[in-house]
């Protein structure tokens, strides 16, 4: 029985959040302080000729300036892509390059000065989609990556895909298209550096990732690591736009240096768009074969992502398009081709569901049409063809536990799916759709042995307790979820631990809040740093009490004998008793991933401790006449192994239903003008996101099926429940009108052409009809391990 | 620079600035109230919502200049004597700020709405707060934290 654990309580912020007191980056102002600005490229594409900032220099206020020859030395969240520069040296790649800063005594000194920066550059060919990047490798907009202007190329091949494929009583080929998005926290990036003569730097920042900054930084600025502290301020949002390091961060540090005043910046919002890193555009094509009763013989997918000017996570991005289609329903054969582009707009990278949504909103689709070719229910399909848990898929994912058959049959039951489905009067539809994500990937970004989360623990003989971690509260509830398990091991209250995170002097590192890790990686190291301090605390309370420290008790700030709860004593006076005894309390944690089973070049993206599940019926309104849908209600089984906090759990659920919708009906980083480079009005007005009106109601069903990789038992919640929304709502604006739009967002114009078509006689349908040759590398073929594979490539011989 | 005389949080508050300052950035940087915050500075987001003489406005569109003589309610002025106005126990309680970047915003939209109905619909809720953008919660728990606190206002 819990005390802590699943408890809908407050969050150990919450109180800070509603009275205003958080500090965000922007809050934070020091004496003498000095404003940054950025000078952003006006070219998509441009070999630099000169770059002018001395009449800058000279303006009243101005402190310094800073162009790309400054700042040389490159960098990019991923080791293989060290692609981006502080400041842009020869050449820049998309509308909104930084290319030259300014440090000022005032903000509106700052952007004056950027007036006075003259750029001269020499225009270069500029490629809008990844098509037009497969079409012309020249002019390379990098000088590496795999072939021309495709930085990525994948092919993996688990068993005869194909031979598989035909197996199939049905076989059937699908095209989508997934609209690029953005994620538009409301908070715009900000970070604040300060230098002190000892040669120290420090940088409040809006990051997700402050260890990755603070390797960033030591790169390029040539600093060593332990004169560097980053603190990631609390961030108004993330949805991991806030998880690359970025060229403001390093320019902030490097005029700190050079000025020794400490230097902020504020990003406009039309810059938080060109930050970007959003949800890759992506064209699919999916061929699969299929047995009458709807079982899988084989699937063949290809993806091709448009990844814009840099790197970023894109070859991570391109290979999670490939890697989650087999942890949902049983793919026995499995062909995946990606191929990601560098094309001349705003990098791509990972948002919410990080290269996993486009894929699901294919799969999810396409299974939607097989089911009605062999006249199945959808629902009933899949629950025949369910991964069964505690098995490893034809490209080595283990899945552990896996509760989606019992998120299929609730959110059947809740939405009255039998009476609704194919039933309900014309304008109005049912959709079911269904997904997986890793509760954090299995590999860290920098390939070593050393842990991805680690927790120190202080207990005070005033009965108080402090976690420190590296971890980053981005509003998803991470320093509660710390505080919650070490409260329940401990036995205290958890408003009585103070949390202290994402900050690189004083916590050991976790590697941020991405990939849905945080609960589970830092809570099992918070679990095992506060399973140690249990240890050392019954130890010496159960010599004072002479009894057995197996019977103790830890509950409501007491340790005492379970068998007879009056003779104990207070949490307090356990510290000092155990202080007395050992000196001071602290303990440790970490956690490593299990070992991954894939031994492929590859497999490592996709392997994770624990795959959530979720399941969503949609139901949508489709007026014939203008095509505008609206979605009046989204049911949601969401498994999650374990609810560390209940209303937590149902926020992040709500709030991946409400991002999802918007990705499915109006979510669009749209680009216009002639060459198709210009961003479509970078704004929070133009930028169609759902208001309240939008917004669905959404019925809620948690599955708790815990499992043994989490702590209590706890998956990942943040980013899992999105990524059946699109999905979801496309297959019920088939059945309320009869047309497929295989494309998000889907709009009103799509929805009308495709029922124009449907009028006229021709295919009832709006998507891509075209997936371009592309020249794929040699498969690497790895037997499944139904073919006695052993997890390892047996061809290319050199892989 | 120029100087104005207003309430700020029920208190007279004297303040000098550069004339072209927006209430925003006053409340911000000459009173030090960061609580209130920005999404865009351009009256597209809510994000900066305050009261003025009680009525919701967007800070990052009001001239300071335009403030003087008037009163201003931040999300500093909602808690009194330490002790939590209800709209903030109830978004506390059921989780209805995550980041809390756009919370104070929405938190002095409820408390107008409150004000001028006190037992507003689920449907008078989502219009008074069509202005204001969350990326977090996808409003449900705000709808919900703002009926609770309405409940327990009345019975107060």
């Amino acid at each position: 029985m819990h005390r802590v654990i699943g408890k809908a309580l407050r969050k150990v912020d919450a109180v800070a959040k509603v009275t205003g007191a958080t500090r965000f980056a922007d809050d934070l102002t020091f004496p003498r302080m000095l404003y940054c600005k950025l000078l952003r490229s006006t070219q998509p594409h441009a070999r630099i000729v000169s770059v002018d900032g001395s009449a800058a220099a000279k303006l009243d206020g101005v402190q310094a300036v800073l162009t790309g020859r400054d700042l040389p030395i490159p960098f990019g969240i991923l080791p293989v892509s060290q692609d981006e520069h502080a400041l842009c040296v020869e050449r820049v790649r998309f509308i909104g390059d930084p290319v030259a800063a300014v440090a000022a005594t005032t903000e509106e000194t700052a952007t004056a000065a950027l007036d006075l920066i003259k750029v001269e550059y020499e225009p270069l060919k500029s490629f809008a989609s990844a098509e037009e990047a497969v079409e012309h490798p020249e002019p390379r907009i990098h000088d590496y990556g795999d072939s021309g202007n495709l930085h990525k190329l994948i092919d993996l091949e688990f068993g005869d895909a194909d031979e598989g494929i035909a197996e199939g009583d049905l076989v059937r080929e699908d095209l989508f298209f997934f609209e690029g998005s953005t994620h538009l926290p409301m908070e715009q990036h900000a970070a604040l550096a300060q230098w002190s003569p000892d040669r120290k730097l420090t940088l409040w920042t809006s990051t997700q990732t402050p260890h990755y900054v603070h390797r960033a930084l030591a790169k390029v600025l040539e600093l060593p690591a332990a004169r560097i502290r980053v603190i990631a301020t609390p961030n108004g949002g993330g949805f991991g736009g806030k998880s690359d390091p970025f060229s403001h961060e390093l320019v902030v540090a490097k005029f700190a240096m050079m000025t020794g005043r400490p230097v902020k910046i504020t990003l406009t919002r039309e810059e938080v768009f060109y930050c970007h890193r959003g949800r890759h555009p992506t064209l699919m094509w999916v061929r699969t074969g299929v047995k009458r009763d709807g079982a899988i013989t084989g699937m063949h997918f290809k993806s091709l992502l448009d990844g814009g000017a840099y790197g970023s996570y894109g070859v991570a991005s391109t290979y999670y398009t490939g890697a989650l289609q087999t942890v949902t329903y049983h793919v026995p054969r499995y062909h995946f081709q990606g191929a990601r582009a560098f094309t001349n707009k705003a990098p791509c990278g990972p948002k919410r569901g990080h290269g996993t949504p486009q894929p699901r909103f294919a799969l999810e689709v396409h299974i939607d049409k097989i089911a009605e070719e062999l006249h199945l229910d959808p629902a009933e399909l899949r629950l025949k063809t369910l991964v069964p848990a505690n098995s490893l898929t034809a490209n080595y994912l283990r899945v552990g536990s896996m509760g989606l058959g019992q998120c299929i049959t609730k959110v059947v039951e809740g939405s009255g799916w039998k009476k609704k489905f194919r039933k309900l009067p014309r304008g109005r539809g049912v959709g079911l759709a269904c997904s997986s994500y890793i509760s954090g990937a299995g590999l860290p970004i920098y390939w070593n042995n050393m842990p991805h989360s680690g927790v120190q623990l202080k207990c005070d003989r005033g009965g108080g307790v402090t976690v420190f971690c590296g971890s980053t509260e981005i509003g998803q509830g991470s320093d509660s979820i710390l505080a919650y398990i070490v409260a329940e091991v401990l036995g205290v209250d958890p408003f009585d631990i103070a949390v202290v995170t994402g900050d690189t002097d004083l916590t050991p590192v976790d590697l941020g809040s991405y990939s849905s890790r945080v609960t589970l990686m830092s809570g099992n190291a918070a679990l095992q740093a506060a399973e140690r301090a249990r240890q050392i605390l019954a130890l010496h309370a159960a010599k004072q009490l002479e009894i057995p420290a197996e019977r103790l008790t830890f509950a409501d700030g007491r340790v005492f004998d379970g068998k007879n709860p009056k003779h104990g004593m207070s949490f307090a006076e356990a510290v000092q008793r155990a202080e007395a005894a050992e000196g001071t309390i602290g303990t440790v944690g970490s956690y490593t991933p299990p070992q991954s089973a894939g031994k492929y070049r590859g497999a490592g993206v996709g392997p994770s401790p624990a795959y959530s599940y979720s399941a969503c019926v949609a139901e949508v309104d489709v007026d014939p006449e203008t095509g505008i849908v609206r979605v009046p209600t989204i049911w949601i089984a969401h498994d999650v192994g374990r609810s560390i906090n209940s209303a937590s759990v149902i926020g992040q659920v709500e709030g991946s239903i409400y991002m999802g919708l918007g990705e499915a009906l109006m979510e669009e980083m749209a680009y216009r003008g002639d060459l198709k480079v210009v961003h479509k009005i970078p704004s929070l007005l133009e930028y169609k996101s759902p208001t309240t009106l939008e917004m669905c109601d959404v019925v809620t069903y948690l599955i708790e099926d815990p499992d043994p990789n989490g702590p209590f038992g706890a998956k990942e919640v943040g980013q899992g429940p999105l990524l059946p929304v699109m999905p979801a709502v496309a297959n019920a604006v088939y059945d309320a009108v009869g047309v497929r739009v295989d494309e998000v967002p889907i709009t009103p114009e799509k929805v009308f052409k495709a029922l124009r078509r449907k009028e006229k006689g021709e295919p009832a349908r709006y998507g891509p009809d075209h997936f371009p040759d592309i020249a794929w590398p040699e498969p690497t073929r790895v037997p499944t391990p139904w073919e006695g594979g052993d997890g390892k490539a047996v061809s290319p011989a050199r892989v | 620079m120029a100087t104005i005389t207003f309430e700020v949080n029920g208190e007279r508050e004297e303040v000098a600035f550069a004339p072209h300052k927006t209430l925003l950035e006053v409340l911000r940087e000459d009173l030090g109230l960061t609580g209130t915050k920005h999404g865009c500075e351009l009256g597209e987001c809510g994000t900066c919502t305050v009261l003025l003489d009680g009525t919701p406005v967007l800070s990052c569109l009001v001239l300071g200049l335009a403030c003087a003589g008037h009163g201003v309610r931040t999300v500093e002025g909602m808690a009194q004597g330490g002790k939590l106005h209800p709209l903030q126990e109830t978004f506390a309680d059921l989780g209805a700020a995550q980041c809390g970047y756009c919370t104070p915003a929405f938190l002095l939209a409820a408390e107008a709405l409150l004000a001028a109905n006190p037992k507003p619909t689920r449907e008078e809720i989502k219009d008074a707060l069509a202005g204001n953008l969350c990326r977090c919660t996808g409003y449900i728990k705000i709808y919900e934290a703002i009926e609770l606190a309405a409940e327990r206002m009345q019975h107060a």
